[in-house]
């Protein structure tokens, strides 16, 4: 078998495995999940009259601030997704199932390429219900070309696939869940600080910097233009440069803690 | 007392080409240091394929070490091994291919179930759906785990996932299988059960390299033993070599009458007294010959011992003697002398 046969082979064998344990255990994602759709509900029913007050200049619209809120919401899925990855990551690395892989004659990396895929997948299946929500309660694309809707998919699958690479990254270095579910928090929390909210320019002067330069932000915005056709700007190559950076950083931690050997 | 290190494999410790044909595993030097501590100080090793050879030692001795070395889940500093006909360092896929591993902890995954478990490993193995299905259904068969199949294996009980992570080892077939303290753990039932499986194993022309805290255990199932204390291989042989290191048998008097006591230990030669105790230690090899000319003496004088009994060294011995664990109460009785 050729290398790269045995590399398919063998990660589309661990990817069932991730995929059969998603299956088998939905509870961990969809509690993954409450955190977004709770702020979803939150922001527009509770809070909504005075962030649609802000947002549409005066005017307590909520369907203005749905439009706004749901591509954030959509980010903040795909950082609160990955924490389950970071979780399983680091309870597979604490068992001894990970030492029997080692011995085998099995593709080295193969582990790890069906956790990043299962975890690609598991995002997208995520943003199918969190966006299902947003639908439910308001939320209309308009003018997306089809065009558009490929970019925007292809965006958040992107995002994803750097999120995923970076909680992969977080899972090897925790020495259980709870480490890697503790570990994994910026990736809920930075969304709070972005412009999934409220916009970067409401925010204070001396923060503005960091809520508009920080990964989420781009790309929330991009998702925003590509499906509410907002100015999308700088934002576009920075969310391409923050993906693709945070795929390689994660890809080469996660593998150089991989190959470490293990005690 | 410094035990005499049998070396058998000291003499072949610099072949001019390290490939023994027939070895199943071959090492010579092994080293393996984390920070200041040494786990490894250059053990060798010559293993024919088709044995059973026991790494014997205590808790921290190493065992473990070698055997992830050996396995090729970590690198040795130094010194070099083939296993399977093939270099640890150079070819360790090959090796893969070659061997079955079974750690200390168990190598299961608990969120699905046994049948998942063994289905997982042949996906692994390259084998097709059905003749996965097949082994599969095989070796749950065998290991007695066709009931429990369907039920996740984080519910099996410690037994039942040892079997579980045996039966998974064997789906690729492998002609050399290492069992990290296999029985620790288990309760005695599982355990003979567990032997069992492993005498099935050798049977079926597997070599099998196992580690053990138990000596009854490297007793009972290994051809060869070697005993590890302090990263260095302290004494190697068969039971019967090892078992031999050791001053021979005795048999043990005991009294409860100090008169008694007193005059047997007068009349008998070569004794070792414990005052205390009023027990009398007389080198004996327990054979009938020289057992009734002690029963002899002790009647030809009218003494008469409240027990005796004959003492045969036992592997323990070997054990305290070479990893030099002076609480061993033998140890200290022997002290007496």
């Amino acid at each position: 078998m050729s290398a790269l046969s045995l590399a398919v082979r063998d990660s589309s064998t661990m990817l069932r495995r991730n995929l059969l344990h998603a299956r088998r255990y939905p509870s961990l994602t969809l509690n993954l999940l409450l955190t977004p759709v709770m702020m979803l509900l939150l922001f527009v029913y509770i809070f909504g009259d005075v962030m649609s007050a802000g947002i549409g200049g005066g005017n307590a619209d909520r369907s203005a601030y749905i439009a706004y809120i749901v591509p954030g919401i959509l980010m903040m899925t795909i950082g609160s997704t990955v924490i389950g990855s970071a979780i399983s990551v680091s309870a597979d690395m604490a068992e001894g199932l990970v030492a029997r892989f080692r011995t085998m004659a099995i593709h080295r990396s193969s582990l790890i390429i069906g956790h990043v895929v299962g975890s690609v997948l598991q995002v997208l299946a995520a943003l199918l219900l969190v966006g299902a929500v947003g639908v439910a309660i308001g939320f209309r694309s308009v003018d997306a070309t089809v065009l558009e809707w490929l970019a925007a998919f292809g965006l958040v699958a992107l995002f994803a696939l750097a999120l995923t690479w970076i909680a992969v990254g977080m899972g090897m270095a925790s020495p259980n869940a709870e480490a890697a579910s503790n570990m994994a928090m910026p990736l809920i929390l930075l969304p709070l600080i972005s412009s999934a909210f409220i916009p970067a320019e409401t925010m204070p002067g001396w923060f503005q910097p960091i809520a508009e330069y920080q990964p989420f932000t781009p790309a929330i915005e991009t998702l925003r233009g590509l499906l509410l056709g907002t100015e999308i700007g700088h934002n576009g190559w920075m969310a391409v440069a923050w993906s693709v950076g945070l795929s390689v950083l994660g890809y080469r931690w996660s593998m150089a803690q991989f190959n470490k050997d293990p005690r | 007392m410094p035990p005499r290190v049998m070396s058998t494999f000291k003499s072949r410790s610099a072949p001019a080409s390290p490939r023994p044909s027939s070895d199943a595993i071959f090492a010579t030097g092994l080293r393996k240091s984390y920070g200041d501590k040494t786990v490894l100080d250059g053990i060798g090793l010559s293993i024919p394929a088709g044995s059973v050879f026991a790494l014997l030692g205590p808790n921290g001795a190493g065992k473990t070490t070698a055997v992830k070395i050996l396995s090729t889940l970590i690198t040795a500093d130094g010194g070099q091994a083939q296993v399977a006909g093939h270099d640890i360092a150079a070819e360790p896929q090959k090796v893969r291919a070659a061997i079955g591993v079974t750690g200390q902890f168990s190598a299961v995954d608990g969120l699905i179930t046994g049948e998942e478990n063994m289905l997982l490993m042949a996906g692994l193995h390259h084998l097709s759906k059905r003749e996965g299905r097949r082994i599969a259904a095989e070796l749950l068969q065998r290991f007695d785990l066709v009931e429990a199949a369907k039920k996740p294996a984080s519910t099996y009980s410690g037994g039942m996932k040892r079997r579980l992570d045996i039966a998974t080892t064997l789906i690729g077939n492998p002609s050399i299988i290492f069992l990290d303290e296999p029985t620790t753990g288990l309760d005695p039932r599982s355990r003979h059960n567990m032997w069992g499986i492993i005498r099935e194993l050798v049977s079926g022309g597997v070599t099998v390299f196992l580690t053990t805290q138990y000596l009854d255990e490297a007793d009972e199932l290994a051809d060869r033993i070697a005993v590890l204390s302090n990263g260095k291989i302290a004494a190697e042989g068969s039971a019967e070599e090892l078992k031999r290191l050791v001053p021979g048998g005795h048999v043990r008097l005991r009294f409860t009458d100090p008169a008694a006591y007193r005059s047997a230990a007068a009349a008998l030669r070569e004794v070792a007294r414990n005052d205390e105790a009023l027990t009398l230690h007389i080198p004996s090899d327990g054979s009938q010959r020289e057992l009734r000319s002690l029963l002899d003496q002790l009647a030809s004088t009218g003494i008469e011992a409240d027990e005796l009994t004959v003492h045969t060294p036992d592997l323990d011995d070997v054990f305290f003697a070479l990893t030099g664990d002076v609480a061993h109460p033998a140890q200290t009785e022997e002290n007496v002398r």
